[in-house]
């Protein structure tokens, strides 16, 4: 029952990262539309990147999620715009059933954002240097451990604490475990009638 | 902030409540859901034990893997069966009014909404598909969604959003012969970036746009999104009224009156205050293909393709690879660049003065033979509507392949996909590597008249250097 279900808060996240380099990453490079030929997410982990993962004969390519290195990576540092295009949330399901929990970058597309909030998985920004030294760091150092403090907007790596942004209703729904809002909405049903009801349009819950 | 614009009247009157988060809980007046985005939220209320709240206020398409060469059943693609199964059982189950393609009523999700009077002034409106800006040309709030939250907005009606800011995006002076609505948003999109609309919402305005039918304003808000805005709007007036008057669905005589009375009231005062103003002249455009890989690497046809070194810093990477995919010269214009295929289609580009239009540039010429051209509808009323007019006859007998209505070739979920490194002049939206079901295809957007006069020379062309080019009629 939707009542019973427990939000868990989302303050920091930890883990080995992995750089994802290039600004405009879409949807559809994350996850072609050829995979969501599905009815449910399940499975679709294996998918993410695909096309940038393999070529026409299955065989690897060159990408950072390929690298056996990277495999456990649960922090992805990207460039600008990253998510753009369709708003299949495909993309951020496949990218977090691959194992990604949180994201660092430069900036984020809005409806990727707000898909990974839906999901519970933080989009941090930050400036162009701090994310180029970050991704240089997580390449050099695969094992590498960050913390991403949602809470205090900072992320630490190597001994360095540097500071992100991330959007205050994001970081508030996060931190106090109000990110899927399901249930919160669920609990103002008269108040919805109410608004319904006062538009021109709307009548017993039907168009007029 | 902004204030008494349309984006604000029409938010405040939709807003439930502020919640926790600092987001307002926004009442939705259209739920448009289709067979990709919505069977994993009808999953999670089964897991919740929820039910469709106001299963009135949501309506059904199916338009993304239909096969556009036959409805039969089942779809020849299983998976494409299952998914159309699924949301048959969906709707069937919550009692949801579906334009089932039995009906004569299916299309793209963006074309049919407007078409039955579903989409009106002063609504808003959510789908799980990006695209859904494009009902901003009826001065509604449209935006795309995920899954989770179509789940909550079948769950509640609502949807938990932020409040943006507001661009005024003024269009001045008047379109010059074979510059069509398609040529301003593709323009819009390469002046204020891929990411300028990240955080805003865009209100269009201007001579220019108001001059427009409402097909022209549809396609301008559809790729809103391209800029990075979730949402782009007109306001409502008298063009708006006009094409509403007499749909299926839009009260009729005396509620009719009144009801544009609302309309009226939620258009942006005079004096309405606006985070950005943003002015483009009109006059001073002419048709823009994209030479790259994202919406925002245009230029137009008679201009020379940019030199990477010459872009803001932050773009030569990405305009360097795209170059490269395309394999264009930067100095050389597009004007000539030999095509494959042409694709007239999708929900920026498949309304019924598209085809029209595109239809007598067509008429008496001949698809170059290398050339695989295509149209497919925006939706089953549309092809009836052309078919009646005749516009079928006049692309089959020119070469054009013509279909049944769908998404189609703009994403390629269905059958219709580019083949290895083929070309394709395309009316649609994206020019995504691999965006057209082929991950080496190259894609060339431009307005749909620009499309057939590239399937008619086997190359990018400049239509105004056509016949029978007429325009703002």
């Amino acid at each position: 029952m939707s009542n019973e279900l427990e939000i868990p808060s989302v303050d920091s996240v930890s883990g080995t990262g992995v750089a994802v380099r290039g600004n405009d990453i879409d949807t559809d490079q994350i996850i072609p539309a050829r995979f969501m030929k599905v009815v449910t997410f399940d499975g679709l982990g294996e998918f993410a990147f695909f096309d940038q993962r393999f070529d026409d004969d299955d065989n690897e390519k060159d990408h950072p999620l390929n690298e056996p290195e990277h495999r456990d990576a649960s922090v992805m540092v990207v460039n600008a715009n990253f998510g753009c295009g369709s708003s299949r949330e495909h993309a951020p399901q496949a990218l977090m059933r691959w194992g990604i929990d949180a994201f660092i970058g430069e900036s984020f597309a809005e409806i990727f954002a707000g898909n990974c909030l839906a999901l519970g998985m933080p989009t941090l920004e930050a400036d162009t240097e701090v994310v180029e030294e970050l991704q240089e760091w997580v390449e050099a150092n695969p094992d590498g451990e960050l913390d991403v403090d949602v809470a205090d907007e900072t992320v630490t790596y190597g001994g360095k604490t540097v500071d992100v942004r991330v959007d205050d209703a994001q970081r508030k729904a996060l931190v106090e475990g109000v990110w899927d809002t399901t249930a919160l909405m669920k609990a103002n049903a008269e108040a919805v009638d109410e608004t319904a009801e006062a538009l021109p349009y709307v009548e017993d819950g039907k168009r007029v | 902030m902004s204030e008494g614009t349309l984006y604000d009247k029409v938010w405040d009157r939709h807003a439930v409540t502020r919640l926790p988060t600092g987001q307002d809980q926004l009442f939705v007046g259209l739920h448009l859901i289709h067979e990709v985005t919505s069977p994993q939220a009808f999953g999670m209320l089964r897991e919740r034990d929820l039910e469709v709240a106001y299963p009135d206020l949501t309506h059904a398409t199916v338009d993304h893997i239909v096969p556009t060469s036959s409805k039969e059943r089942p779809y020849a693609d299983t998976a494409a069966e299952e998914m159309m199964a699924e949301l048959e059982e969906n709707v069937r189950e919550s009692g949801i009014e579906f334009s089932h393609p039995d009906t004569g009523e299916q299309g793209i999700v963006h074309v049919i909404g407007p078409e039955q009077g579903l989409t009106q002034p002063g609504t808003t409106i959510v789908c799980g598909d990006s695209h859904t800006s494009t009902h901003g040309a009826f001065g509604t709030l449209a935006f795309g969604i995920g899954t989770s939250q179509i789940r909550d907005v079948l769950a509640t009606g609502t949807v938990a959003m932020e409040k943006q800011k507001v661009r005024k995006i003024e269009v001045t002076g008047e379109l010059g012969d074979g510059v069509e609505a398609k040529d301003v948003i593709l323009e819009i999109i390469r002046r204020l970036g891929t990411e300028g609309g990240v955080g805003y919402v865009y209100e269009y305005a201007g001579e220019a746009i108001e001059s427009l039918d409402m097909e022209g304003r549809m396609s301008i808000c559809n790729m809103s999104i391209e800029g990075g805005a979730r949402a782009g709007y007109v306001n409502p007036d008298e063009t708006t009224y006009a094409w509403l008057e007499g749909r299926e669905r839009v009260p009729e005589g005396e509620a009719f009156e009144q009801r544009k009375e609302y309309w009226e009231s939620i258009r942006s005062d005079d004096d309405a205050t606006y985070d950005d103003v943003v002015t483009i002249d009109g006059g001073d455009l002419e048709p823009v293909v994209t030479w790259g890989t994202t919406p925002g690497q245009g230029v137009g046809i008679t201009e020379p393709i940019p030199e990477p070194e010459n872009l803001p810093v932050d773009k030569v990477e990405t305009a360097r690879r795209a170059q490269e995919h395309m394999g264009v010269e930067p100095g050389e214009t597009m004007e000539g660049y030999p095509i494959d295929v042409a694709f007239l289609g999708s929900c920026t580009n498949a309304r019924l003065p598209d085809l029209r239009r595109a239809a007598r540039l067509v008429k008496g010429r001949t698809v170059d033979p290398n050339v695989r051209a295509m149209v497919v509808p925006g939706s089953q009323q549309v092809k009836q509507a052309a078919e009646e007019e005749g516009l079928d006859e006049i692309f089959t007998e020119a070469g054009f392949d013509w279909r049944g209505a769908g998404c189609s070739m703009c994403l390629g979920m269905n059958e219709d996909q580019l083949e290895g490194d083929e070309a394709c002049a395309s009316s649609s939206n994206r020019n995504f590597v691999g965006r057209q079901g082929s991950k080496d295809g190259r894609t060339v957007l431009m307005n749909p008249r620009m499309v057939v006069a590239a399937a008619i020379n086997g190359e990018v062309t400049d239509v105004r250097a056509m016949k029978e080019v007429t325009v703002n009629e």
